[in-house]
């Protein structure tokens, strides 16, 4: 091909397709599953290991299940799991002691809450009646568990148990936290020595020790702190040690976001003549809290595994609500059906929330970048 | 796959009917194009029309589906032994510098030939401040790229290219990324490397470079090479319709 | 990058009604707030000797002294029933870190694999990793840990009928935990010690050696084999020297259980599971998000300059990922850590396991639980300080 110094053109080619290989089922295959020698053996070993693993599963899950049976005797013959067992106690797993004919109230309780998660996570509802809605919701809640209104017969908070429990002490857990955790990031961040030393002692001291220390703080400590002879309510001791360990994780969140907001945002706001406490209401905190949304999301998701742990201090969880459950005689021997249960319910939650949260930072990224 | 002759007489960089998809995507249609050494070729098209990823094929950053590109006698294929021994003659810069952050400036020019060519240490470090001083910043050898400006880095990126002695320099838009007022300091640094005779192929908008030191100036669009000319016959008698378009929206500013 | 410094707080003016001068306000501020709480602390505390008084509790650490009365069912250090509170309780503290640091190693070393797996170009691959990844993670450890503990006690067989594996020869695994050989004690181990730290030396010299035959003739002499050789040589010598002793003491079944050898306790077994399992999931996803964080120019820059994979991923790749994983690497250490206290769910005895019993004994409450916040407060403030220190030095150099 001689060079060429004149002028060259060419015409438009032809649209050609690519070869075979590339494209299409084989094309996908060639590139994911075959590409190289030891990705081939990978492959290899994998669908082995799947053959394997995969038949008796889903035999032992489905095929052979048996999925209602009055008597755990069927169970017993059958190869497969016994959903029959879940059939008869998923009432006790969920709602643990809670009376059997007013349990419609917690399930009504539970989806009134989950209502309001919902609308909170539509970013077209993040507006300040946003506040009142979850006001009303966790209202609405109390008055359906606690009943003595309206006609609902009163159950008392030791008889509240399973789902509902778990979803309410991490529900109030973060919403009374949360204040705290604004003005606790605020401190660490002041130029106030004692107030920065206050801030900074109580985040590093509960960050710094594991949680069922603080549950036990709270069981054993509390009701010593108060005056001689009153008693506070086991549920509220554990709520009120939950409270203290995430107001000092969202505290460190929201320093994150805090830490994100460009000193020219400070500097326009004391500009135009705005006081510490406007600055903070006003400009600051709103675009703080927003960039801190998916760790406080994560937070959530967090909180929501570890109120477990109020199950070793015997407060009757969606865990202890379960394990209460397969300790009955008949049942006993299908105790994985159970832990299978209610793992696959902290499951769906977590994961949801966790897509949630990778969905909500995808959205940030794209529209803080200019 | 050389045709022929004598070293002296065989291209550089050829390009043979070279084909490239992006899954269905068809980004490099049918390129044919020839390199001599020597010779200094100006790259210039929309965004998207592929010119990056066609410099990429030629030191196997992308690889090609269909066709063949021979590097100065070397063919490229899924061979590593040829890939290593092309990367070695071939030099790149890239529009975002690419230097190695947790290295002082002369650790980047240096790791290279260190590694690679097996090259003692003093000699290397000695190799590369004579081109830190060729790029003009032979006093921020110990610096890291962090505490460099954009013009800094990219010079500092130039250089470490240079260390490596290729017999091909690559340019993927280098000042794209620059603050207007540092453009001109790279940019003399590229005439500089012309002027010694160096092989560049070079994507980038500007013109100016183009029509100082450019021996061709090709444009790409949709994947394919739409026209190729000397430059002055480039700029002043355009042939293709896309070109005339291409070229009044650029050289208006 | 940015990194904006602390808020700025306005100017302070001098000047004007003193109600309004700053600094008096923020002196009147920190003085309110330290009121306040010494107020609420003095009110709490008041609250608790009545309390205490109340119930006759004593107040006061002599108990350390006092005989703990409780047997524990494993331990480090020798421990009888008739040792002191602080006994109990150094044995609670040594059986947490036992087990922290064996998970730590060990959800290391898997974390690492699933998150390279997660990399893979293998489709297959990456699904699997990922399956165990989100099982793992949204699901509560505690859960994971009864599991664990139920499946050891309830699925696996009796002593006598213990599971032992074809490749592993004198492993046993039961309802009773795993059994181990070990080997029996001989003179010359005290010297293997001594000849690995030799062993661990020589591959240190040679090692800066071929680094400076590097440097000054730019031929690299192989590196790998060399120092795996220089290590384990000098031990394997002096082995040998002493008669090449391999005589193990390995578990054997007599009438009624399972004689001779190490084991490890079912709770032992099923927290280190259960831990590590969970935070090698954390691992994962942190080790994924460094490599995947560093830039892919660096990987083409390294690959245009010449350099082969191995040597550029061992360059160029991991410094730069190392330096994002390990700072959220650490902080799952912690976790991990505070995560065995866990352990008193399901009988292993950990520093909140004796805990719990101290306190349920002697009613000394807020001395037993603070004791304990003590040391854990201790070992978290450690490893952050390390951490950040290493932080510190390895910090990207920039403007």
């Amino acid at each position: 091909m001689a060079k060429s110094t004149q002028l060259e053109t060419r015409r438009p080619a032809a649209v050609e397709r690519p070869p075979a290989v590339q494209t299409g089922l084989l094309g996908w295959l060639h590139q994911n599953l075959f590409s190289s020698w030891f990705n081939s053996f990978l492959t290899v070993v994998a669908i082995l290991f799947l053959a394997k693993v995969v038949p008796p599963l889903v035999n032992w899950f489905v095929v052979n299940a048996i999925w209602t049976a009055a008597d755990p005797a069927a169970c017993k013959e059958a190869s497969g799991a016994c959903w029959a067992m879940i059939h008869e106690k998923y009432r006790l797993i969920l709602f643990g002691r809670y009376p059997y004919e007013q349990q419609w109230r917690p399930l009504l309780g539970i989806l009134v809450l989950a209502a309001v998660i919902g609308v909170s996570c539509n970013r077209n509802f993040w507006k300040p009646w946003l506040a009142d809605a979850w006001i009303g919701g966790l209202v609405v809640w109390f008055v359906l568990m606690w009943g003595g209104v309206f006609g609902l017969p009163f159950v008392p908070n030791n008889l509240w148990g399973g789902l509902p429990l778990t979803l309410i002490l991490t529900v109030i857990g973060l919403a009374v936290a949360f204040p705290v955790s604004i003005l606790l990031a605020l401190g660490r961040r002041s130029q106030m020595p004692v107030i920065r030393v206050i801030s900074v002692g109580y985040i590093e001291l509960i960050r710094g020790v594991p949680l069922i220390s603080l549950l036990f703080m709270a069981s054993f400590m509390l009701p010593l702190f108060l005056p001689t002879g009153a008693s506070i309510d086991e549920v509220l001791r554990a709520q009120v040690a939950i409270i203290m360990f995430s107001a000092a994780y969202l505290a460190e969140a929201i320093r994150g976001g805090l830490q994100a907001i460009p000193n020219g945002q400070y500097e326009a706001a004391h500009a135009l003549g705005l006081t510490y406490w406007q600055t903070q209401r006003k400009i600051i905190l709103p675009q703080a809290i927003k960039i801190a949304i998916p760790s406080i999301v994560n937070i959530f998701i967090g909180l929501f595994k570890d109120t477990s742990l109020v199950a070793i201090v015997s407060l009757t969880d969606l865990l202890l609500s379960m394990r209460q459950a397969i300790a009955d005689p008949l049942w006993r021997r299908f105790f994985m059906e159970g832990y299978i249960f209610i793992a696959l319910i902290y499951f769906c939650v977590c994961f949801f929330m966790s897509k949630y949260s990778q969905y909500l930072e995808a959205q940030f990224d794209t529209s803080r970048s200019r | 796959m050389s045709e022929s002759a004598p070293n002296g007489n065989r291209p550089m960089v050829q390009l043979i009917g070279v084909h490239k998809w992006f899954g269905p995507f068809h980004v490099l249609k049918n390129i044919d194009l020839q390199v001599d050494k020597g010779e200094r070729i100006v790259i210039c098209g929309p965004s998207g029309s592929g010119k990056s990823t066609m410099i990429r094929c030629i030191n196997r950053l992308e690889e090609h589906q269909q066709g063949h590109i021979i590097v100065d006698g070397v063919e490229l294929t899924n061979d590593l032994k040829n890939i290593d021994t092309v990367r070695r003659e071939v030099g790149m810069v890239f529009q975002h510098f690419n230097l190695f952050p947790h290295l002082t400036v002369l650790e980047n020019c240096t790791l290279a030939p260190v590694w690679v060519r097996g090259m003692p240490k003093k000699d290397a470090d000695a190799a590369a401040m004579q081109y830190l001083e060729r790029v003009h910043i032979p006093e921020q050898a110990n610096k890291y790229p962090g505490q460099l400006s954009g013009g800094q880095q990219q010079r500092v990126a130039i250089a470490r290219s240079l260390c490596m002695q290729p017999n091909i320099m690559l340019f993927d838009e280098p000042t794209s990324a620059l603050d207007p007022e540092m453009i001109s300091e790279v940019l003399d640094v590229m005439i500089d490397l012309a002027e010694t005779g160096m092989t560049m192929l070079c994507v980038t908008h500007e013109m100016g470079f183009a029509r100082k030191v450019a021996d061709r100036v090709l444009f790409m669009d949709e994947g394919e090479i739409i026209e190729m000319n000397e430059p002055e016959a480039f700029f002043n008698h355009p042939q293709s319709e896309r070109t005339k378009l291409f070229l009044s929206q650029i050289l208006s500013h | 990058m940015t990194a904006p410094t602390a808020s700025v707080s306005p100017p302070v003016k001098s000047g004007g009604a003193l109600w309004r001068n700053q600094l008096f306000r923020s002196f009147l501020y920190q003085v309110t707030a330290l009121v306040i709480l010494i107020a609420a602390g003095a009110y709490l505390i008041s609250n608790t000797f009545a309390n205490l008084e109340e119930r006759s509790i004593r107040t006061g650490f002599e108990f350390l002294d006092r005989e703990a009365g409780f047997r524990i069912g494993e331990s480090v250090i020798p421990y009888r029933a008739a040792d002191s509170y602080r006994r109990a309780y150094i044995v609670g503290v040594l059986n947490t870190l036992r087990v922290s640091a064996l998970g730590i190693g060990l959800a290391t070393l898997i974390g690492v694999l699933v998150g390279i797996a997660r990399l893979s170009p293998n489709w297959l691959v990456v699904k699997l990793a990922s399956v165990y990844v989100e099982a793992v993670r949204n699901v509560p450890l505690l859960l994971q840990l009864f599991f664990w503990y139920t499946v050891i006690t309830g699925v696996l067989p009796a002593v006598r009928q213990a599971l032992s594996f074809k490749l592993l020869p004198g492993v046993f695994l039961s309802k009773s935990g795993l059994m181990f050989p070990t080997p029996v004690s001989h003179p010359i181990h005290p010297y293997m010690a001594g000849a690995l730290g030799v062993g661990i030396i020589l591959a240190g010299l040679y090692t800066r050696w071929a680094k400076r035959q590097q440097d000054s003739t730019g031929q690299t002499p192989q590196r790998l084999l060399p120092c795996i050789g220089l290590f384990l040589g000098p031990v394997l010598l002096v082995w040998l020297i002493g008669g090449a002793p391999m005589a193990m003491d390995v578990p054997t079944l007599m009438r009624f259980t399972y004689k001779g050898g190490s084991s490890i306790t079912p709770e032992f077994l099923a927290l280190l599971t259960g831990l590590t399992t969970y935070t090698a999931a954390f691992i994962a996803e942190t080790v994924r998000g460094g490599i995947q964080a560093v830039p892919w120019g660096q990987t083409e820059a390294a690959a245009a300059l010449g350099l082969r994979r191995g040597t550029a991923l061992r360059l160029v790749i991991l410094p730069q990922a190392l330096r994002i994983i390990i700072p959220p690497t650490t902080s799952q250490y912690l976790n991990l850590t505070k995560n065995s206290s866990l352990a008193v769910a399901i009988g292993y005895p950990d520093l909140v396991s004796i805990t719990n019993t101290s306190l349920n004994q002697t009613g000394q409450a807020i001395e037993c639980i603070s004791i304990m916040m003590g040391i854990y407060l201790t070992i978290s403030l450690s490893i952050s300080a390390v951490m950040n220190m290493y932080n510190r030095y390895v910090a990207l150099v920039e403007r």
